[in-house]
């Protein structure tokens, strides 16, 4: 142990195999345009070039099979419901999903509606919730931080005392 | 010599497949859906598939309150929130005989063109993006950052605004506001140049539009298009000059309309021309705007249990997909008997069956975004 | 208040014809094709607004049809706007027009029961296995 003590240069980082994993996966968050109705267009202005979200990694995917982060953005109705849990299910594993808006979180001010399903956590397991009508590019970015310490807080090398049923964070 | 290939290709059977453009999808017109029969390239129908976004903003209007209705009325078009505000205030006032204040009138104007600037940046922007040109549309998205900026500052919402409210405006709008729409304004003259040097005249950009998907003045009667889609098959008809409402009668601009100067008159490339133009008449109609703006009151005193007479009315306004029309009924009580919502993109989308026969399936796109529809107009 | 004309269901297809052919009337186009359900007058009442470019004018139709069991005829011959119009016309209120294409749902899923913008529209209490209510946040904290 005295030879190594202090002996790397500054520009050496030494962690642990679970954080290298979890920095690469939280550092480049492919998200899948699912945009619905109005936060669709803040979720573009999210991408474009004032709160740009390139500078965390995050690119648009257009299909599911190649994102690992969907963005509810938008009113949920009936019709949409069981094309969502399809979209859902293409995508591989682990995913996350951030509902956004106030629309996507419980019905927002549609509770009236005979249409709209009343929060997207009814078809699909949610993980960050965003709220706003609709959200600025700055409260979704906070969103994705979010995002990116559950990412960080996972352990996937070490068998779970638990059963491994339930991968964490899905 | 033989060529392989073309002597199997005569004995070959091929079949028309149906091709769902889902739901999701990677363009900016919201959640809408086509079955496509194709052979590959060519279509032989296109039957558009909508209703993913109804969210019975129309059954919602007999539940809450005239005053309440107006957020409501702002996700009936998201893209153009003022104006869906304007004409539901103008029906509630035309009922109640209410007088809006002038200054209140000239706030409408300054916060509709300023919407309407931002509403085609987005359908330009996007119809580059649909044909394959990335970059202009992330120069859309920065100038509408300052055009969010701006409704920010005057109304505190960068997209559903609920500012115009019945009698008149919601909050007033500054001298320093005035001034710096005033700087907006110099500054973005000279971006539509710059845009007409990115996208407009652009060599690749024009065959891929010109000559395709031809709207004749017939079918635009027929299938009832309006806005720029209607002017853009030659006809000059405009609500604010036609039938005006507002301050409008006072202002002066002109009214864009296609010329068929790339292909023939109505296809897409005028659709997309007459959106680059009117921007240009938006910004003029603003410079008059803010040097006639008047001193007074933004807003009429309106009762807050407002109760209209019973009675019916019709009104129209001049938005950025087109004439839309409000139908409001009344029965004299607190909440409205029947709202309806008439939108042209609603219109627009049934013409789409008819003309994308024989188009190849990358025209589709390109015919979709020309129209500028929009999932929430057509579903509501 | 635009002048509007009660028409008998029977004739109203082609007064509209006559509308939009004569030379001093002209009304080209269909701005809307809606449905208004008056339960009190035990009627539900399909309207039309039809609009003049070239004369400038507007005139409003109004056709009244029995609320069990509304029929007319449609208006697909002389604007062919009137297909969309007519179905969402069914979809919302449940009229039916003979002789239309293709009379199916528009706006809301294939299965749906019943026709919202009635106003004797009771919501029902789930579709395709999502349940329609949302517990207020309150009692599910309490419980």
């Amino acid at each position: 142990m005295q030879p190594l003590l202090n002996s790397l240069p500054e520009t050496v980082f030494t962690t642990k195999v679970d954080d290298l994993l979890n920095w690469g996966r939280a550092s480049s968050q492919w998200y899948m345009l699912f945009g619905l109705a109005c936060c669709a267009i803040e979720l573009m202005q999210t991408g474009g070039p004032r709160a740009d979200v390139d500078r965390f990694g995050c690119v648009p995917r257009a299909t599911p099979r190649q994102s690992d982060l969907m963005i509810v953005a938008g009113t949920l109705t009936y019709k949409m419901a069981k094309r969502t849990k399809l979209l859902y299910d293409q995508m591989p594993d682990p995913k996350y999903v951030i509902s956004m808006g106030s629309c996507a979180n419980c019905g927002g001010l549609f509770q009236l509606a005979y249409s709209v399903c009343k929060g997207v956590d009814k078809i699909i397991p949610v993980d960050v919730y965003v709220p706003g009508c609709p959200p600025r590019p700055e409260a979704l970015t906070e969103g994705l931080m979010r995002i990116q310490e559950k990412m960080m807080r996972e352990r996937w090398l070490v068998r779970q005392p638990a059963a491994a049923e339930a991968p964490v964070g899905a | 010599m033989s060529d392989p290939v073309h002597a199997e290709s005569e004995a070959f059977h091929t079949e028309d497949m149906t091709i769902s453009m889902g739901p999701q999808h990677p363009s900016t017109h919201g959640v809408l859906r086509f079955i496509v029969k194709t052979d590959g390239e060519v279509m032989r129908e296109a039957i558009p598939d909508v209703g993913y976004l109804h969210r019975s903003i129309e059954k919602i209007g007999e539940k809450v309150t005239w005053h309440g209705y107006v957020p409501y009325t702002d996700r009936a078009d998201y893209l153009a929130a003022m104006f869906t505000n304007q004409a539901f205030c103008m029906a509630a006032e035309k009922l109640a005989g209410v007088e809006v204040t002038r200054r209140g009138e000239f706030c409408r104007v300054i916060a509709c063109e300023l919407n309407r600037i931002a509403s085609h940046l987005i359908a330009v922007g996007s119809f580059g993006q649909d044909i394959g040109a990335v970059t202009p549309f992330i120069h859309a998205l920065r100038e509408r950052e300052t055009v969010n900026n701006l409704m920010e500052e005057i109304c505190g919402a960068r997209l559903t605004y609920n500012y115009i409210r019945i009698g008149g405006v919601g909050y007033d709008i500054t001298p320093e506001t005035c001034g710096r729409i005033s700087e907006f304004l110099d500054h973005f003259e000279l971006i539509v140049d710059e845009y007409n040097r990115l996208l407009s005249y652009n060599k690749i950009f024009i065959e891929r539009l010109a000559n395709i998907a031809v709207i004749t003045r017939e079918d635009a009667f027929q299938y009832n298009i309006v806005g720029p889609n209607l002017r853009a098959s030659g006809f000059k008809w405009d609500i604010r000059r036609d039938i005006p409402y507002s301050v409008y009668p006072e202002l002066e601009f002109d009214i864009p309309v296609g010329t068929g100067e790339k292909g023939t008159l109505g296809d897409c490339y005028d659709r997309y021309i007459v959106r680059i133009r009117e921007m240009q008449e938006s910004c003029r109609i603003l410079h008059q705007c803010l040097k006639m703006l008047p001193k007074g009151p933004a807003i009429a005193k309106v009762a807050r249990k407002f109760k209209p007479p019973a009675g019916e009315i019709y009104v129209r306004v001049e938005a950025p997909r087109g004439d839309m029309g409000f139908y409001v009924v009344s029965d004299g009580s607190e909440y409205a008997y029947r709202v309806r919502i008439r939108t042209g993109s609603f219109t627009a989308m049934s013409l789409i069956d008819k003309i994308s026969r024989g188009l190849m399936v990358a025209d589709l796109i390109a015919l979709i975004a020309s129209l500028d529809v929009d999932a929430p107009e057509i579903d509501r | 208040m635009d002048p509007n004309l009660r028409v008998d269901p029977q004739a109203v297809v082609e007064v509209c014809r006559c509308l939009r052919d004569e030379p001093d009337l002209k009304f080209e186009i269909l701005s809307d094709l809606t449905g208004l359900d008056l339960p009190k007058e035990n009627k539900i009442q399909v309207v039309y607004h039809i609009y003049s470019y070239s004369h400038r004018h507007q005139i409003v139709l109004k056709v009244d049809l029995p609320r069990e069991n509304p029929q007319l005829s449609t208006m697909e011959g002389v604007w062919k706007v009137a297909n969309w119009l007519e179905r969402e016309a069914f979809d919302l209120f449940g009229i039916v027009f003979e002789g239309h294409t293709d009379l199916r749902r528009i706006l809301l899923p294939e299965d749906w029961v019943g026709h919202p913008l009635r106003k004797d529209y009771v919501e029902q209490e789930e579709y395709d296995g999502i349940s329609t209510q949302r517990a207020p946040l309150v009692e599910k904290l309490l419980r």
